[in-house]
């Protein structure tokens, strides 16, 4: 198999005497859909935060491409191209469609107005951003600077994924993006999600809909007190079977109980 | 639908859900969506409304001498308006900004007259010192994480304090500030522009206006400034660093009130310790009227100018029409409220 781009070993996270990691590990190979699931409290999201640069480990190594990295911030994950869509989105309901595609990395003019009175290149940004969100098939807002509030929630999470797989160059973190969703919004979200993969980018997907995960997940990470327990086909096993795995009522075959 | 069908939705039905619904709108419904877009034509249509009311009422208010009186008596409180409107878009609200203006126009006096500082230099740390209480309120507010409105309570007693120990009490008169630095009195220069006669303070605030306007608009820095306002912990995620923004909105707040505090001396004629007490006040006013929401993130700089204008506007009108002063604040506190009503019932369009 290829080697992962990106790569974990034995990430501890301890907060006071709460182990959140226990030696976790975790691979995401190029072009693939990885899913985690895991109980409440399994730890996942300790462990999407400290591949996405929002905690940093104890303990443990991280790889991105094979070089040793270290994100003292989301910020530095993001400059090294680990886009992270949270719950939240992280959209100023406010601003426009393109405000927030751009938000924290606006380009400038060219010339003085740009070089001495900072002037936004607005035309050129509002063309990106229609053409991010028509790659994606979301062509049918038609007005990109419409305020995000004005609209529907899946909208806006295709909004938040079109800004993520602008800008993400190398993996993009997607955290829980149906959990609010409808039946018909979460389709396109999924689809979108399709559609990056796609493009070559390889995703994380944390998510607690079964159903969802089995769909687009190539791979599936279960998590268990703070720890990888497995990793399964989709294919290979039921959405029981995995269930099962993540509470913890069956063990899969070839692990130590 | 009753346009033409989208090729695309139908290709595909689940695009539909992304397509944006254009149709079933009552009128109020419509309003409400104008408004969110263009929150700014609520003090716009009042203020025209208000002005043809008193133009009927009273016919000496559209000659251009009085047009041009309430310009001028709106330019002090309407700069500092300008330093107010950067703080509440941020979701925040500084009470101190009066004092800030008075204390500072307390020192330009003092350190030109009785110091004998080149007037230029004591402008320059006038401004430099307006700066620094911005600095204060905002690393109180990004530091120890305090509610604005308490950190501004407090160094508005503070400043306030420092500003009666700075001028001993003492006002330091026209005449003394004629002979000694009457670069001090610039913003308080009349010149003659058709017949209205206008203030350089008048130009300031205009100035301060049209430059936060751009800076709010065109560049980076406002795109963030509203972001912070809207939801920090969004901006926070997409990577703004939140507290530097915040930190240079008090700071630039800050320096504006200084600018309003050389405005103010040159309307006033003299240094006051006491004069414009209730600038603070009257500041928040300007903003709330001219449709900033006290929320953050919404509304057009360009509100808190209409905004001030409404309430110079309301002031002179009733004066004119022989309107005791008391139904002026009556009329004022009326506006305040009606301004927020709106606001709310225009942010309601997001749930």
């Amino acid at each position: 198999m290829t080697q992962p781009l990106l790569y974990a070993r034995n990430l501890v996270k301890r907060y006071g005497r709460v182990t959140a990691l226990d030696h976790a590990d975790f691979d995401l190979y190029p072009g693939e859909i990885l899913a985690v699931i895991g109980d409440n409290g399994a730890g996942k999201s300790s462990l999407i935060k400290a591949i996405s640069g929002a905690v940093q480990p104890d303990e443990g190594e991280i790889r991105l491409d094979g070089q040793p990295v270290s994100f003292a911030s989301p910020l530095e994950a993001r400059k090294a191209g680990i886009e992270t869509v949270y719950q939240t989105l992280a959209l100023s309901p406010a601003l426009s469609i393109s405000d927030n595609m751009f938000m924290g990395r606006e380009i400038r003019r060219g010339g003085i107005m740009g070089k001495w009175f900072g002037m936004l290149d607005k035309p050129s940004m509002d063309a990106f951003s229609r053409q991010k969100l028509s790659e994606l098939g979301l062509m049918t807002i038609q007005n990109i600077n419409q305020p995000v509030e004005t609209l529907s929630g899946g909208q806006r999470q295709g909004v938040a994924v079109a800004r993520a797989a602008a800008f993400g160059s190398r993996v993009i973190i997607l955290d829980e993006p149906t959990a609010a969703l409808g039946v018909k919004e979460s389709r396109r979200v999924l689809d979108l999600i399709l559609d990056v993969r796609s493009r070559g980018i390889p995703i994380v997907l944390i998510s607690h809909n079964m159903p969802h995960v089995f769909e687009v997940a190539d791979r599936i990470h279960i998590h268990r007190l703070g720890r990888r327990l497995c990793v399964i086909n989709p294919k290979e096993h039921t959405m029981s079977d995995a269930v099962a795995y993540m509470t913890g009522a069956r063990v899969p075959e070839g692990i130590a109980a | 639908m009753s346009d033409t069908p989208d090729p695309v939705v139908a290709r595909n039905p689940s695009e539909k859900v992304a397509s944006f619904d254009h149709h079933s709108r009552g009128a109020l419904d419509r309003v409400q969506h104008f408004l969110h877009r263009y929150p700014t034509m609520v003090p716009v249509i009042v203020l025209v409304l208000s002005v043809l009311a008193f133009g009927l009422i009273s016919p000496n208010f559209f000659s251009a001498f009085n047009l041009s009186l309430i310009l001028q008596q709106v330019a002090v409180v309407g700069t500092l308006a300008a330093a107010q409107s950067l703080v509440i878009l941020t979701a925040g609200i500084d009470l101190s900004v009066g004092a800030v203006m008075v204390m500072v126009s307390v020192i330009m006096g003092k350190l030109s007259v009785d110091f004998g500082i080149p007037v230029p230099i004591a402008i320059l740390i006038g401004l430099a010192v307006g700066g620094a209480t911005g600095a204060l309120n905002g690393a109180l507010v990004t530091r120890l994480k305090l509610p604005p409105f308490i950190t501004t309570l407090g160094t508005w007693n503070i400043f306030l304090a420092l500003n009666y120990y700075l001028s001993n009490r003492e006002t330091i008169r026209s005449q003394t500030l004629d002979a000694e630095a009457p670069l001090l009195k610039f913003f308080g220069e009349r010149f003659n522009l058709g017949g209205a006669v206008l203030t350089y303070g008048v130009l300031l605030m205009i100035l301060v206006f049209a430059v936060l306007w751009y800076a709010l608009n065109h560049t980076a820095w406002g795109r963030r400034v509203y972001a912070v306002g809207d939801d920090p912990e969004a901006a926070a995620l997409a990577g703004i660093q939140t507290k530097r923004v915040l930190m240079s909105v008090y700071i630039v707040s800050g320096a504006i009130c200084a600018l309003a505090a050389w405005s103010s001396i040159g309307r006033v004629g003299s240094v006051s310790p006491t004069s414009f007490f209730e600038a603070n006040l009257e500041s928040i006013t300007a903003v709330v009227i001219g449709g900033i929401s006290l929320f953050g993130g919404r509304g057009s700089i360009l509100g808190p100018l209409i905004g001030a204008l409404i309430v110079g506007v309301f002031n002179s009108g009733l004066r004119l029409a022989g309107v005791d002063v008391l139904w002026q604040l009556f009329a004022t506190g009326w506006l305040i409220i009606v301004a927020v009503a709106i606001d709310q019932w225009i942010r309601k369009i997001s749930s």
